[in-house]
């Protein structure tokens, strides 16, 4: 094993693999963390503790990911490029590994300019870094691990033991290069892939299939990516405005339509259309794994991680693999 | 060539208001291009710099002149005389410009009135766009002439981020997504395995990340030597 994680032992043993995601919160308060571990505990194989997600500081995806770990939830750390040099990076691979930490998702990281799509001030006057981009820091953690050394050739007594994530949009522009975007991460090392949100099956089978014919599904383990939907609106919002996201019109009509059941009642207006977005992400789960070459699901709940058990369960995933 | 624009004229007033004697110093290369720091602007600010003082009742004299170029001995040395007699030099140059002077007239401010911005081409009349970041180290026969240092927001050098949408950066839907251009023109080229290698992590030495760059022509320095000169 490369890194002995309990992700990668799911995904070993031939289970479909499920992930969740945890998004740290604006506060020097850990007990949002915990409480929210304690939701997703037992209902993912681990949870991606996302890394200033949309631009925003928040927890560092490293301290969230020690807190869910001591509560018993194994933590996936995000990197991005967007915030730290090479020397930066490894600093804190080499922490984060020493601190227990053994699955690491290597994203670029959304531009600062976004600032939580305008709703919050972020930082748009900060300085990027970019020093490496997301297949080059594949490589760095791949490195690290195989041959003990850091990417400017210096040896590591003891080389951090990482289960190597990247992302992938199999519906961005340009279509037909996405599939070699992830052959590029899988070069570089990646061992499992979460993808972006997947509402447009046909675009994902069809991905899929160009990902087969080039053997990639068996050299990394695609898992993917289901954001659940929560209202009619912010279905509207991902088709329109999330790239590399396109949401067919019967989803968001079907979404509409609960909400239209609970007439002018706000409250059920929220419960219809929250039923139906479990329901929706459900189905989406089972589309996502009869795909043949996935290995399993990134289910992400977006500050509704209570969600996750619900889903988990009806989609017969529940109850997830243990190993000793 | 350098792309540079004037920075607001109440920002120029704040800077500039306590002094005496100003010489408005135009440059009439690149910044004329750009119509930000040419003779005819330097004019025009030097006019917009007297008006001003005369409303706030502040006497100022104000002066205006161009060069050619205000990053070379060679089209400063006749000037310096008159340059130099003067309490504060308004440089219209790019921070090229204004730093080349600083060093050489030492005892005389020289500020900015222009806020320098990139190396760019002019696709259209009045349309400036940035090309080149003069990181020091080209790979633009890898990506088909368009450089995703300069123009890709994240200086990606392996293919899109998951940003892309419609052909458009995740920055702003005014900006060319840069990886959307270097594969279709690629794809052009007939040459798209070009992109499927990983681009191992870039030496940043060659750009502003080793240090300040100097590049030096070791014959003509050797020339110069003889001559009893000195290259700066």
């Amino acid at each position: 094993m490369k890194s002995g994680s309990n992700l990668e032992r799911v995904i070993l043993s031939g289970n479909p693999a499920v992930t969740a995601e945890l998004g740290p919160p604006m506060s020097a308060d850990g007990s949002e963390i915990r409480h929210k571990a304690k939701l997703l505990k037992g209902f993912c194989d681990a949870a991606n503790i996302t890394d200033c997600q949309t631009a925003v500081v928040r927890i560092s995806s490293i301290a969230g990911a020690v807190i869910a770990l001591q509560e018993g939830l194994e933590p996936v750390m995000q990197m991005t490029c967007r915030d730290r040099n090479r020397i930066a990076i490894q600093a804190d691979l080499l922490g984060a590994h020493a601190l227990g930490l053994r699955n690491c998702l290597c994203i670029a990281g959304d531009h600062q300019k976004f600032s939580a799509a305008g709703k919050l001030k972020g930082h748009p006057g900060a300085k990027n870094v970019y020093d490496v981009d997301t297949c080059q820091l594949v490589g760095i953690l791949k490195k690290m691990r195989d041959e003990g050394l850091q990417q400017g050739g210096d040896k590591l007594e003891v080389p951090p033991r990482f289960f190597i994530g990247a992302s992938w949009t199999p519906g961005g522009e340009p279509l037909d290069f996405r599939p070699v975007n992830l052959k590029k991460k899988i070069d570089a090392g990646a061992d499992f892939i979460q993808t972006q949100g997947i509402y447009d099956i046909d675009i994902f089978r069809s991905q899929m299939e160009k990902i087969r014919a080039m053997g990639l599904h068996e050299r990394a383990a695609i898992l993917g990516g289901i954001i659940v939907p929560r209202t009619a609106m912010m279905l509207k919002y991902m088709d329109s405005s999330v790239a590399g996201v396109s949401v067919p019109k019967s989803l968001i009509e079907r979404m509409a339509k609960a909400k239209e059941r609970a007439g002018d009642d706000k409250k059920k207006a929220k419960e219809y259309q929250e039923e139906e977005g479990i329901k929706i992400a459900v189905e989406l789960i089972h589309q996502v794994l009869e795909t043949p070459g996935v290995k399993g699901v990134h289910i992400q709940a977006i500050e509704w991680e209570s969600a996750i058990e619900k889903i988990v369960k009806s989609a017969g995933l529940y109850p997830r693999p243990v190993f000793e | 060539m350098i792309v540079g624009s004037q920075k607001p004229f109440d920002e120029i007033w704040e800077m500039i208001q306590s002094f005496k004697k100003i010489l408005v110093l135009g440059c009439n290369t690149c910044v004329a291009v750009c119509h930000a720091g040419g003779s005819k602007e330097a004019e025009i600010l030097s006019e917009m710099i007297k008006v001003k003082a005369k409303q706030m009742s502040h006497s100022i004299d104000v002066n205006s002149m161009s060069v050619m170029r205000q990053c070379e001995n060679e089209y400063l040395d006749e000037f310096m005389d008159n340059i130099k007699s003067t309490d504060l030099v308004l440089s219209m140059a790019c921070g090229v410009g204004v730093n080349f002077l600083s060093d050489k007239i030492n005892a005389v401010p020289v500020y900015p009135a222009l806020n320098t911005s990139f190396y760019g081409g002019v696709p259209k009349e009045g349309l400036f766009i940035e090309l080149c970041a003069g990181c020091g180290n080209c790979i633009l026969h890898l990506t088909g002439g368009i450089c995703p240092i300069a123009r890709c927001s994240k200086s990606l050098m392996n293919g899109p981020c998951g940003g892309t949408d419609k052909g458009k950066c995740e920055v702003s839907k005014d900006i060319d997504c840069a990886w959307f251009l270097i594969v279709e023109r690629m794809k052009l080229l007939g040459a798209l395995e070009k992109l499927y290698d990983v681009q191992p992590p870039r030496d940043w030495s060659t750009s502003f990340h080793g240090g300040p760059r100097k590049i030096s022509l070791e014959h003509i320095k050797a020339y110069e030597e003889q001559q009893g000169g000195q290259i700066r």
